[in-house]
């Protein structure tokens, strides 16, 4: 029955888990419960990417009812890995939450506040999974309505207000989104995605399909978080509970960008792209003003949590510059760093909430001192650092490497200048953390421990896989060559 | 509203009707318009009137705020475990024709059924929105 169903089995049980959280989660039961069903999740995702690098991609029909009449998932080497990184952060994330979330959240919310991370999961793997236009957006809503929720959930009462902000914006890119599906189904009356890219193609030009283009481009940047269209996440990540910043900020952009480049190549296919519009330009503009401006802007930032907000910005725009570039090189660095952005701002964000819970806050004058107190939480975080910036033998450099790499295929010099120069950027905004805990002198008044050792231990998974694939890059540069070979070559 | 005679013995003898109304529409979705959601929605809107009329406490008394939290996840429970159940019986998630021997008879008892889940959880979700406003101002517990 397992291994039928293991395409249905990676959405469902999350989604089942989460009534059955409430139904029967006391205290640490909800954890215990939510972390089996996310550990399966991660069995199952590893399943699909072995039987995808296998047999090659396959199909999944919801109720037996074929596509394009029923709703299809749809596994190929591109969502089988977005999947494994959801859950396998996800996995560590549960690990680091026992104690955070007791520390965090008031008892009674427990498994509520379970239930909602439950669903959320659900809908990320949901909409990476699926091959069905509106059926993402269900995923959509129901990953970013209980998002809002595990977002306001926050000790800091501003939580509230940054939930309520991000329930707006993310509102109205979901609103688009839905309009750009629907005027898509009135030109060409079908939902599904591959059935999508074989009719699309016949209508040449189409104003109704221009106008669906541009409204799911415009509601996917702002999910994504794309220049302009930023202003919701600062304030999210930085009042979420821990675990939850970490969480999205690992997977809920990340597939945002996954659902964009399904659109993109697979749906509206790289003709589309380079001959109506100077769209790789445009986007390769924003991506450039994003990198800068928020690693700028990261630098100047007093609370830590918010700094690494900023530069997650930056690397939504590193992310659509290697989506820019519409060339092998370009996606391959673009998905890839799908992979390894969430490792290392899930390793930020972990030893952020570990300091958090130790100290009690997260700006530059709670840090002060602590590569003593903490050591083994800020080694990690100094590990992350160095993979921001950029330095070999970590993700962050495999990833820069192929944008640049990428960047002088195209010719773009000044490109390459630029993604470079953002990288010393990121050396002044991470000195600044180390600066403050290890060289500045720690407040002498009270005692700090280290954190309890699952905390420690989900941040240093996460520390060793970011050294650990970027020495060997066998899996991620293969299964992302794969996926950028598939997008290049499918949709014409 | 202890004053208001008329409007406590129509609403009284209004309630039943809206209940029964919305159990046919329940029930009957499979035939005529109607389903889940729109049966949801009139079952609580029935459970609200009483709670207007009588008072938050009377109807917090009918159906104890724990129960309404327990009946949102129980629904939910319900529509996608029997994607579960399909998928032990050997088809797919929600195949409904493996519920039964005859495929259409399947189909029917699947539909039946998943829309039972989502009335549930849309009445439930319904009063648990009414609660959670009109219990505003008060010590929270849960």
């Amino acid at each position: 029955m397992i291994s039928a169903n293991m395409a249905a089995l990676q959405v469902a049980v999350p989604l089942i888990g989460a009534p059955l959280c409430t139904l029967i989660g006391r205290g640490t039961r909800a954890w215990l419960f939510a972390t089996l069903v996310t550990w399966f999740a991660f069995a199952m995702s590893i399943g699909l990417l072995v039987e995808v690098m296998q047999n090659g991609a396959f199909s999944y029909y919801m109720g037996n009812w074929p596509a394009p009449w029923g709703i299809e998932y749809r596994v190929d080497h591109l969502s089988a890995f977005v999947l494994l990184f959801i859950t396998g952060i996800a996995s560590v994330v549960m690990l680091f939450a026992y104690n955070s979330v007791e520390n965090e959240i008031a008892a009674d919310k427990h498994r509520l506040f379970y239930t909602a991370y439950l669903l959320t999961l659900a809908g990320l793997l949901g909409m990476a999974i699926t091959g069905d236009a509106f059926n993402a957006f269900v995923f959509m809503e129901i990953s970013s309505l209980s998002g809002y929720v595990l977002i306001s959930l926050g000790r800091d009462r501003r939580a509230l207000f940054a939930s309520y902000q991000y329930l707006v914006l993310g509102t109205i890119g979901a609103t688009f989104f839905v309009i750009g599906i629907g005027l898509l189904y009135m030109a060409t009356g079908t939902l599904n995605l591959a059935d999508l890219a074989t009719r699309l193609p016949r209508l040449g030009e189409n104003f109704v399909v221009f106008a669906g283009f541009v409204f799911l481009m415009v509601g996917l940047s702002l999910k994504v978080a794309l220049f302009p269209l930023h202003l919701w996440l600062p304030n999210a990540y930085t009042y979420a509970p821990s675990m939850v910043s970490a969480l999205l900020a690992a997977s809920a952009t990340k597939v945002g960008v996954y659902l964009f480049l399904r659109f993109l190549f697979d749906v509206f296919g790289i003709r589309f792209i380079i001959d109506t519009w100077p769209l790789a330009e445009i986007f390769m503009a924003l991506a450039i003003i994003a990198a800068v401006m928020g690693s700028l802007v990261a630098i100047t930032q007093i609370n830590v949590k918010r700094l690494l907000a900023y530069s997650s910005i930056a690397q939504i725009g590193y992310i659509v510059l290697g989506i820019s570039f519409v060339n092998l090189t370009g996606l391959t660095g673009a998905v890839v760093h799908l992979f390894n952005h969430a490792l290392m701002k899930g390793v930020m964000f972990l030893a952020i909430g570990s300091v958090l819970m130790r100290v009690g806050g997260t700006r530059f004058v709670h840090i002060r001192g602590l590569g003593k107190r903490m050591p083994m939480t800020m080694a990690a975080f100094v590990i992350a650092g160095l993979s921001m910036i950029g330095v070999p033998g970590t993700v962050g450099f495999v990833s820069k490497w192929y944008l640049v790499l990428a960047a002088i295929e195209r010719g773009l010099w000044p490109v390459a200048i630029i993604v470079m120069a953002t990288s010393l950027m990121a050396v002044v905004y991470v000195w600044r953390v180390v600066e403050a805990a290890y060289f500045a002198e720690p407040e002498a008044n009270h005692e700090i421990a280290e954190a309890p050792w699952p905390m420690v231990t989900a941040t240093w998974i996460l520390a060793i896989a970011c050294i650990l694939f970027g020495l060997t890059t066998d899996l991620t540069i293969g299964v992302a060559q794969s996926a950028a070979v598939m997008l290049l070559g499918g949709g014409q | 509203m202890r004053e208001h005679l008329i409007l406590r013995l129509v609403s009284k003898f209004l309630i039943p009707f809206i209940i029964l109304f919305g159990l046919y529409v329940q029930f009957h979705g499979d035939f005529g318009p109607g389903g889940g959601f729109q049966a949801g929605v009139i079952i609580a809107a029935g459970c609200i009137l009483y709670g207007l009329v009588y008072g938050l406490e009377a109807l917090r008394q009918a159906i104890p705020q724990s129960i309404v939290i327990t009946l949102v996840a129980l629904g939910l429970t319900i529509y996608a475990g029997t994607g579960f159940v399909t998928m032990m019986l050997g088809g797919k998630y929600l195949d409904y024709q493996w519920l039964a021997h005859d495929p259409a008879h399947g189909h029917h008892y699947g539909i039946l059924i998943v829309e039972l889940g989502v009335g549930i959880t849309v009445a439930a979700t319904m009063l648990a929105i009414y609660y959670g406003f009109a219990g505003r101002g008060e010590p929270t517990d849960s």
